[in-house]
């Protein structure tokens, strides 16, 4: 059984406005192991970026974590000096971004943004960071690497430059890699050849891949656990076979409910009423409450905690029974 | 490259024949050039031989073919002070201001880099503010204004620094170059302090952090690149504004520069020199704006391509 | 500890109040409008209370040194070689430096941006000819025109404006054209196209709207640039001509007593400082407010934050939507 190389524990990411403070993720927990893929699933809005954000240590100047932990090979990357996040940047812990186009430099070849991470952490000649470059491009896919080498990033395909990307997250063998919605800017059939790259890498690698999306198909053919959040909280956690099949939160039950499967012409299509809460208007108790059709006195009064309701899964929810399908 | 080159050669010259032509009929739309060549107090066979001898007689159109013709062969007629060749005295005094310039921008460049990146690098911090500031202040003071005053302290009162800038020497540089590189450089720094603060935001700045990279080569590799642009752009025209710094400075001080010689071509009535001058001016901006376009091309790969399409 | 969000108000009313109350936020700001309010008034009426002063000869008072008040309140600034009060002559010669400036940019605003607009809007040819003309103008330095214009044409008031216009008139065909043409392939403008609206219809409803906030900014810098130019030619002795007197020309006459009445150089000099620097700071504020893009960077508390442009959760947050 592989052990949990990261564990993010009970983290909590605020936001200064001119009007307060807002809390864009409270209390988020969850376990990266070695060789499985766990996805954060969840909502436009509902903090899932932010969660990433804070590991890498990329926040917005307006945002800060505020408490808890993210423990990583033994260093707490929360409470971690700079020079020490910026060296367990890229060896330990990688992120591949959403948008490929504007992640990388416009001006500088991708040889040379491929080479960086071996300049800056190898302290290798450029020569040699420049091989490892070619070598990178050759594992990730890149027909004729070596004459690729010095093009630019407007010279590739959004797909290529998504395998770009993925080549410089993996290049030093980080231990945990985040893949912020790798997939949502790509056509189907390039994203199925980009999961499938992840998942090479992952095993090749020994890497813990955290997926963040809000596709649930996507979670349900890559990942092998699930974190469901909603409004910066937690509220499901567990082997995504096990959820997906007997989901334990109202809040996954509707979203796994308004996946039209099997809909007859001319019936409405399920989908979960109402709209997520404003930052700034988070009810006191259970967050799902005002869309929650198991909503009851006791929910608005008291925020259900994330707790263990059966083997390996977990769920924030007062009446998890009564969910089952 | 030299089809970018050869097209971008023939927008640019539009300018420049636009100003061939534009000296030309400035002169003749008073009526009479006669006046304009003369000295005051010509008498009317003196004026009249002038006219017969410029052939300023003939039709307006044999006149201005004359003067394209002596253009081309670098013809722009004699000083009526000193009776010199009035290419030569424009080409002697040429190098004098070309010093003074290029000394300026290299301050002006230096300097604003690595303050507006440092500005950008801690935006609305005290040090951003403070520069931002003084670097408003820089851009709008008038550089008469602040010529006469620092010489008046420095030369004059402390005895620092001399008073003209002919005696030579490095010493007699610091005041007319302090002058120049006023404005330029407020200018500059505000332009580059803007355009890091969008490169530091920019999303490959984000990802280079996740690799591991240190301030410093965010800075000065990644985002510096990104910024060059917009501010290749407006050192461009500060470079022509930079023409009219030196006609202020070069007059104060006595620089024996191309901007001293225009104004005392102008108040000598010497129209040759005038022209000479104008035209060696209007040639290096016109050089100038093609040095920038290619500068262009060499920071970013997009407009290369864009270019050679 | 929840935080209450302001509802999105649409209102015109509600956002010119918006405007006044982000300038008072910034203390900066308002100072150097109040700066450019004052002397826009010295300008306007303060020759009507010192005007005869400042031409009044009294040599016996000649070169007298400023801040002391034994003198008078008048000579507060010094007098110069012909004893004439240096403040009386600063107050009347405000107003002959705006009633050059002013009308210049307002001439090069009015000309340039209906004129760049138009091509904007029309594109095609009727563009390209804009910009050669504009690029033609631009490319040659505008003090080197003005004194080889004035020097043919003669310094006059009048021939001054209209050089100064002139050569700044490509400033705003460059902005307003640039404007017009993003704005003319959008929506609005086809809608507004569909219902049989003539261009200059067209231009003046929709497009003028939305350039203006930009073109009043650049209008602002460029005050700065005009006053700065006048000052300079005054100076080398092609602008404003004696008896009338400007700032500029005040500086050239006291450069002769630069050891002798420094004063007589220096306020001058000053007086422009002041009033450019403050039309640089008020543009600046300006170009951030009338940005809805921008405007949160005005609305954040003093201090550490706002590092860096901030996406998502702190602008969705911050900004109202304001159409």
């Amino acid at each position: 059984m592989s052990t949990a190389v990261m564990s993010v524990h009970d983290l909590t990411v605020d936001i200064e406005t001119p009007n307060g403070r807002l809390r864009a993720v409270d209390g988020v927990g969850f376990d990266a192991v070695q060789g499985e893929t766990l996805a954060l699933l969840g909502e436009s809005g509902c903090g899932k970026s932010m969660t990433a954000q804070a590991i890498v240590g990329l926040l917005d100047p307006v945002a800060s974590v505020s408490s808890g932990s993210v423990v990583l090979n033994g260093t707490d990357l929360v409470t971690a000096s700079r020079r020490k996040r910026r060296a367990m940047a890229g060896p330990e812990l990688a992120i591949v971004f959403q948008d490929a186009l504007t992640a990388l430099n416009p001006v500088y070849t991708v040889g040379t943004q491929l080479a960086e991470p071996f300049r800056i952490h190898r302290r290798m000649s450029s020569r040699a960071a420049r091989a490892e470059a070619v070598e990178l491009m050759r594992r990730v896919g890149i027909p004729h690497p070596e004459s690729r080498v010095d093009a630019y990033p407007h010279q590739f395909s959004g797909g290529m430059r998504q395998r770009l990307l993925i080549a410089m997250a993996v290049a030093l063998n980080p231990t945990v890699l985040l893949a912020d919605e790798p997939t949502t800017a790509l056509d189907v059939t390039v994203q199925a050849q980009i999961m499938a790259l992840l998942k090479e890498l992952r095993n090749e690698r020994e890497m813990a891949v955290v997926l963040i999306t809000h596709d649930l198909a996507l979670v349900a053919e890559e990942a092998d656990k699930v974190a469901v959040m909603y409004a910066g909280h937690v509220v499901e956690t567990g082997a995504v076979a096990e959820v997906f099949s007997d989901p334990q939160h109202p809040y996954t039950k509707g979203l796994l409910e308004s996946v039209p499967v099997h809909v007859a012409r001319g019936s409405d299509l399920a989908s979960i009423g109402g709209t997520p809460p404003d930052l700034a208007s988070i009810p006191s108790g259970c967050v799902y409450q005002a869309r929650c059709p198991l909503a009851r006195d006791r929910c608005v009064a008291e925020r259900p905690v994330l707790h263990q309701v059966a083997k390996g899964r977990a769920a924030a929810c007062h009446y998890s029974e009564e969910v089952s399908r | 490259m030299t089809g970018f080159l050869r097209r971008r050669a023939i927008t640019s010259l539009l300018p420049l024949v636009a100003v061939l032509l534009g000296v030309f009929f400035l002169a003749r739309l008073t009526g009479d050039p006669a006046n304009l060549y003369l000295p005051v107090s010509a008498t009317p066979e003196q004026r009249q031989q002038f006219i017969e001898q410029n052939g300023l007689d003939d039709s307006v159109w044999a006149q201005m073919g004359d003067y394209l013709w002596g253009i081309l062969h670098l013809d722009f007629g004699e000083s009526l002070r000193t009776g010199e060749s009035a290419a030569t005295m424009a080409l002697r005094a040429f190098p004098a201001t070309l010093q003074l310039a290029f000394s300026t921008m290299l301050i002006a460049v230096v300097g604003a880099v690595i303050i507006g990146s440092w500005a950008a690098y801690r935006p609305n911090s005290i040090a951003d503010r403070i520069s931002s500031f003084l670097s408003m202040t820089a851009a709008s003071v008038p550089d008469f204004w602040f010529a006469i005053i620092g010489v008046w302290i420095f030369a004059v009162g402390l005895g620092w620094l001399p008073t003209s800038g002919v005696t030579g020497g490095m010493a007699s540089w610091v005041l007319p170059v302090a002058t120049l590189v006023i404005r330029p450089l407020g200018v500059l720094t505000q332009v580059v302090r803007g355009a890091m603060v969008s490169a530091l935001s920019a999303p490959y700045v984000r990802l280079a952090r996740s690799k591991g990279a240190g301030d410093l080569r965010v800075v000065t590799h990644h985002a510096l690149r990104n910024a060059a642009a917009p501010a290749l752009t407006v050192a461009g025209d500060l470079m022509v504004g930079l023409v009219n710094g030196a006609v202020v400075v070069e007059t104060i001080f006595g620089w024996p520069g191309i901007g001293k010689l225009m104004i005392d071509s102008i108040l000598g009535r010497d129209f040759a020199v005038l022209q000479a001058c104008v035209l060696l001016t209007a040639v290096s901006i016109f050089v100038l704006n093609i040095l920038i376009d290619i500068g262009y091309a060499l920071l970013d790969a997009r407009v290369r391509e864009k270019v050679s399409a | 500890m929840t935080a209450v969000l302001e509802a999105p108000s649409e209102s015109r009313v509600s956002s010119q109040v918006a405007l006044w109350r982000l300038l008072l936020r910034d203390w900066v700001a308002t100072g150097a409008a109040l700066v450019l309010a004052f002397v826009a008034l010295v300008a306007a009426f303060g020759p009507m209370f010192v005007g005869d002063e400042a031409a009044q000869q009294n040599l016996l008072d000649a070169n007298a040194e400023p801040f002391r008040l034994s003198d008078g309140w008048l000579n507060v600034l010094g007098t110069d070689a012909l004893g004439r009060s240096v403040l009386a002559r600063l107050i009347v010669a405000s107003r002959t430096t705006l009633s050059v400036a002013v009308p210049a940019v307002l001439l090069s605003l009015v000309i340039g941006s209906l004129i760049g607009m138009w091509a904007g809007y029309h594109r095609g040819r009727r563009e390209t000819v804009v910009m050669r003309i504009a690029d033609i103008i631009l490319s040659f330095p505008s003090l080197l025109m003005a004194v080889v214009v004035l020097y043919i044409f003669s310094p006059s008031s009048a021939n001054l404006i209209l050089v100064l216009a002139i050569t700044r008139i490509p400033i705003y065909l460059r902005t307003a054209r640039a404007e017009s043409a993003e704005l003319q392939s959008r929506l609005f403008v086809d809608a507004a196209r569909t219902f049989g609206t003539r261009s200059s219809a067209i231009i003046f409803r929709h497009v003028l709207p939305i350039v203006l906030p930009t073109l009043l900014t650049v209008a602002t810098l460029d005050f700065c640039f005009v006053m700065l130019s006048e000052s300079s030619l005054s100076f080398l002795g092609i602008g404003i001509q004696p008896p009338s007197v400007s700032w500029g020309l005040m500086v050239a006459q006291g450069r002769t007593y630069l050891q002798t009445a420094w004063w007589l150089s220096f306020f001058p000099g000053l007086a422009i400082v002041v009033t450019t620097v403050s039309a640089t700071i008020l543009a600046s504020w300006a170009r951030l407010a009338t940005d809805p893009a921008q405007r949160w960077r005005l609305t954040l508390p003093r201090g550490r934050r706002g590092r860096r442009a901030i996406r998502r959760a702190a602008e969705k947050a911050l900004t109202p939507e304001v159409q």
